[in-house]
């Protein structure tokens, strides 16, 4: 007898548990013949706003780890993707993808997240400087993570879009909620699990699915949001709304297919700069001529 | 009710507490890591290596020659050529992150035969030397696929072949620091350990051959100088790294000088340790424990010179008696001790000879009542007072756990007394003010400066001296320049 296969429910990622939309509202995403794939959470503003709450809740946490340990923890999501390649390859083939396609997207995704595990303890060596004020002051520069960022997730890409937004943003120490794809969601959820059973503190990462009009556009409008990533021409519909607490918004613009389409300014730009005064006292008069 | 009495007791003793030795694996012999291959010398001459606490052997240990180096060369320029120059920085990172993993996997092994092999407490590999050497491959496997960002606007090579020799005092450590930031700009690596302790480099070589590097790209002889020599001398070596002696150091400078070989060298220290008047003194004092009794003193940054400000001076000099008083010196494995073995009888008889020369300059000498044990080499913690700045042990490093105590009126004078020395590795600066803090670090001519804290460690942090301590800098985002070509 042919044994009946188990169909997987994919749920939405909030403070690192995997409840349904609190809606209960739900749409359907078909694959390229018009087969029904799954039932997918259509995530409401509430969704969006709890959210928002896990992320603030695991922000102090996330962000004063060490750097060192936060690339520990950013290097163990890569060897988690990397035992569930085959996982991956064969969603991303349910959504439409070639064989070829999907085992590079997914080697690309992990490889890309080894990229940045390396910077988390290196952006601040290269971004903070020490500046020489013209005073007796030892005068520097460092860069601190902004807090809660919303990430409006590529359209066209289930995971290397999703991994290549959010990874930079929480190497830096910022904690996030996301929206995933509306129409290419199942990796998403799929690579929450992963980020499940990888260290990463519940609430560093939180996954939604639905529309970017209802959730990214109630990220955008959140007092308790401090920035927000996407593409440039999705702001347009959200830059007003983001006004109110003088929300960063930044394009993360690139075609994520290509190896290169990394960097530091994905960290660097979600950041901000704290400068400190410290006085050098001046007297004595050594000098360290020899 | 009746109480009982209960026994007082002059001298309270922890129940001991060894580590064990059970789930290590160390091999009779060890032949020479050679293209990914162990190979016997072609002399067949071996060495023993023993443990310093107690003097058992441990294993066999090869000693190369010349032409066992030119063989080792020659794998290098191969897999340097054919191989690791070849891959791009992500894939060079990948195999470097591999070995951290490794690494950390059997990180209790490799502290274990740390402290059989060279004689520290197991607290210290087990917490410090070990964890730090993951750290440094896991920091700089990061940086293989960045280093337009460490050197923007110029074009990077690698040098090619590296030479690299390291010291007895962290052996596993200064295996990472040098390899480590080698590997990530491209190089390929013939290192080799020193003659004491040799065996925790060679369970890295089982290491980065599980963790699957082609062949030849990292390259692990044992032996004596004479090894080290052969290495400094090979015509096909492009970069020579060396931690070690000042003496030494000197002489690899003179070897290659007028070749095309480039150098970094870390060299010896006699750093000043200095404590201010303001200072938290009960933290003070256990930082100057921790700047000269790490490690037996067998540090190369060691806070070997204390300057104490005149009017805390003989408090700081009571709780510091007080402290060592309570230092456990003995079996490196139990995890109660504070001082283990001295690495060598050589190195033994070398602190014995200064603390000979301390007497008879005049210094007064203070050693706390400690039972050393019977067979190995041991020496207890050391305090000189009295002594002079032109006082031979207040001048050469000593390289024990032996410190020298003076004490100073004014910030001019005690960074007067601080910078006359021909070493300028580290320094400690012990005071409640911050505007102070900074007024020494300028004015300190050492690569490093710790302020109310000593001898810590970081992948991150850039590490190297100033004058006669050698040049280059291991450690940070300055490591990287030791290993690349700029144009």
């Amino acid at each position: 007898m042919e044994r009946l296969e188990i169909l997987k429910t994919y749920k939405i990622y909030i403070g690192g548990q995997f409840p349904r939309t609190e809606s209960g509202r739900y749409y359907v995403i078909s694959d390229k013949k018009g087969n029904p794939l799954a039932n997918i959470c259509l995530a409401s503003r509430k969704d969006a706003r709890n959210a928002v709450v896990a992320a603030r809740k695991a922000c102090g946490s996330w962000s004063e780890k060490t750097a060192f340990n936060r690339g520990q923890i950013l290097y163990r999501i890569a060897e988690m993707l990397e035992g569930r390649k085959e996982q991956f390859v064969a969603e991303l083939i349910k959504l439409g993808s070639t064989q070829k396609a999907a085992e590079k997207e997914v080697e690309l995704s992990i490889d890309r997240i080894v990229y940045y595990a390396g910077w988390a303890d290196k952006y601040q060596q290269i971004s903070s400087t020490v500046n020489p004020v013209s005073s007796s002051h030892f005068n520097f520069s460092v860069l601190e993570p902004m807090g809660v960022v919303g990430v409006s997730c590529p359209q066209d890409s289930s995971l290397l879009g999703l991994v290549s937004t959010i990874i930079p943003v929480i190497t830096g120490g910022n904690t996030v909620v996301a929206l995933a794809s509306e129409s290419l969601p199942l990796c998403a959820i799929t690579f929450a699990e992963v980020l499940n059973s990888s260290d990463v503190p519940g609430g560093v990462v939180n996954i939604l699915t639905g529309t970017q009009k209802e959730v990214v556009a109630t990220l955008a409008s959140h007092m308790d949001v401090n920035a927000l990533v996407g593409n440039t021409k999705d702001f347009n519909s959200f830059s007003e709304a983001a006004v109110d607490n003088l929300k960063r918004l930044i394009s993360f613009d690139a075609d994520w297919t290509k190896p290169e389409a990394h960097g530091l300014h994905f960290v660097s730009d979600v950041q901000e700069v704290k400068t400190t005064w410290h006085p050098i006292e001046n007297i004595g008069g050594a000098s360290s001529s020899y | 009710m009746k109480s009982k009495k209960t026994e007082s007791s002059t001298s309270w003793l922890y129940s001991p507490s060894p580590e064990s030795t059970a789930h290590i694996s160390l091999r009779e012999s060890y032949d020479l890591y050679i293209n990914g291959k162990w190979e016997k010398p072609i002399s067949g001459k071996y060495f023993d290596s023993i443990n310093p606490a107690n003097e058992k052997h441990l294993a066999k240990i090869a000693h190369a020659d010349q032409a066992d180096i030119d063989k080792a060369v020659k794998a290098a320029r191969k897999a340097y050529d054919t191989a690791w120059s070849k891959l791009s920085g992500s894939e060079r990172a990948k195999y470097i992150y591999r070995i951290a993993r490794i690494m950390q996997e059997r990180a209790r092994e490799l502290a274990v035969i740390e402290s059989l092999d060279g004689g520290k407490p197991i607290r210290e590999s087990r917490d410090i030397d070990i964890p730090l050497a993951c750290n440094h491959f896991f920091y700089y496997a990061g940086w293989a696929d960045k280093l337009e960002y460490a050197f923007p606007t110029r074009k990077v090579e690698a040098l090619g072949v590296a030479g690299q020799i390291i010291p007895w005092n962290f052996p596993l450590l200064m295996a990472a620091w040098k390899i480590a930031p080698a590997l990530a700009t491209g190089n390929t690596v013939v290192l080799k350990p020193a003659e004491t302790t040799s065996l925790t480099a060679l369970k890295l070589a089982e290491i980065i051959h599980d963790a699957g590097l082609p062949p030849g790209v990292v390259n692990i002889v044992t032996g004596f100088g004479d090894t080290g020599a052969a290495i400094v001398n090979h015509p096909d070596i492009n970069k020579i790294a060396f931690t070690g002696s000042t003496n030494v150091g000197k002489i690899i400078q003179k070897a290659i000088a007028g070749t095309s070989k480039k150098a970094t060298l870390e060299l010896g220290g006699k750093s000043a340790n200095i404590i201010f008047d303001d200072a938290p003194i009960d933290q003070a004092v256990e930082g100057i424990v921790n700047g000269i009794f790490f490690n037996q003193g067998h540090v190369c940054c060691a806070g070997s010179r204390l300057y104490v400000q005149e009017s805390v001076a003989e408090k700081v000099i009571q709780k510091l008696k007080d402290r060592i008083q309570t230092l456990y010196v003995g079996d490196p494995l139990d995890k109660n001790t504070d001082i283990g073995a001295i690495n060598s009888k050589e190195q033994l008889q070398t602190i014995d000879k200064y603390i000979k020369i301390g007497i008879k300059e005049g210094a007064e000498i203070y050693q706390p009542a400690c039972n050393l044990p019977k067979k190995g080499f041991y020496c207890p913690p050391t305090l000189f007072t009295n002594v002079a700045q032109s006082n031979l042990i207040v001048q050469e490093e000593i390289f024990g756990p032996v410190l020298t105590v003076q004490t100073f009126r004014t910030v001019d004078e005690v960074i007067q007394k601080a910078n006359n020395t021909p070493f300028g590795l580290a320094a400690g600066v012990w005071t409640d003010k911050g505007s102070r803090i900074f007024n020494l670090t300028t004015k300190l001519r050492a690569g490093v400066v710790w302020a109310n804290t000593y001898n810590k460690f970081d992948p991150s942090s850039p590490f190297g001296g100033y004058k006669e301590s050698g040049f280059g800098r291991e450690g940070g985002v300055h490591g990287l320049s030791a290993y690349v070509k700029l144009s």
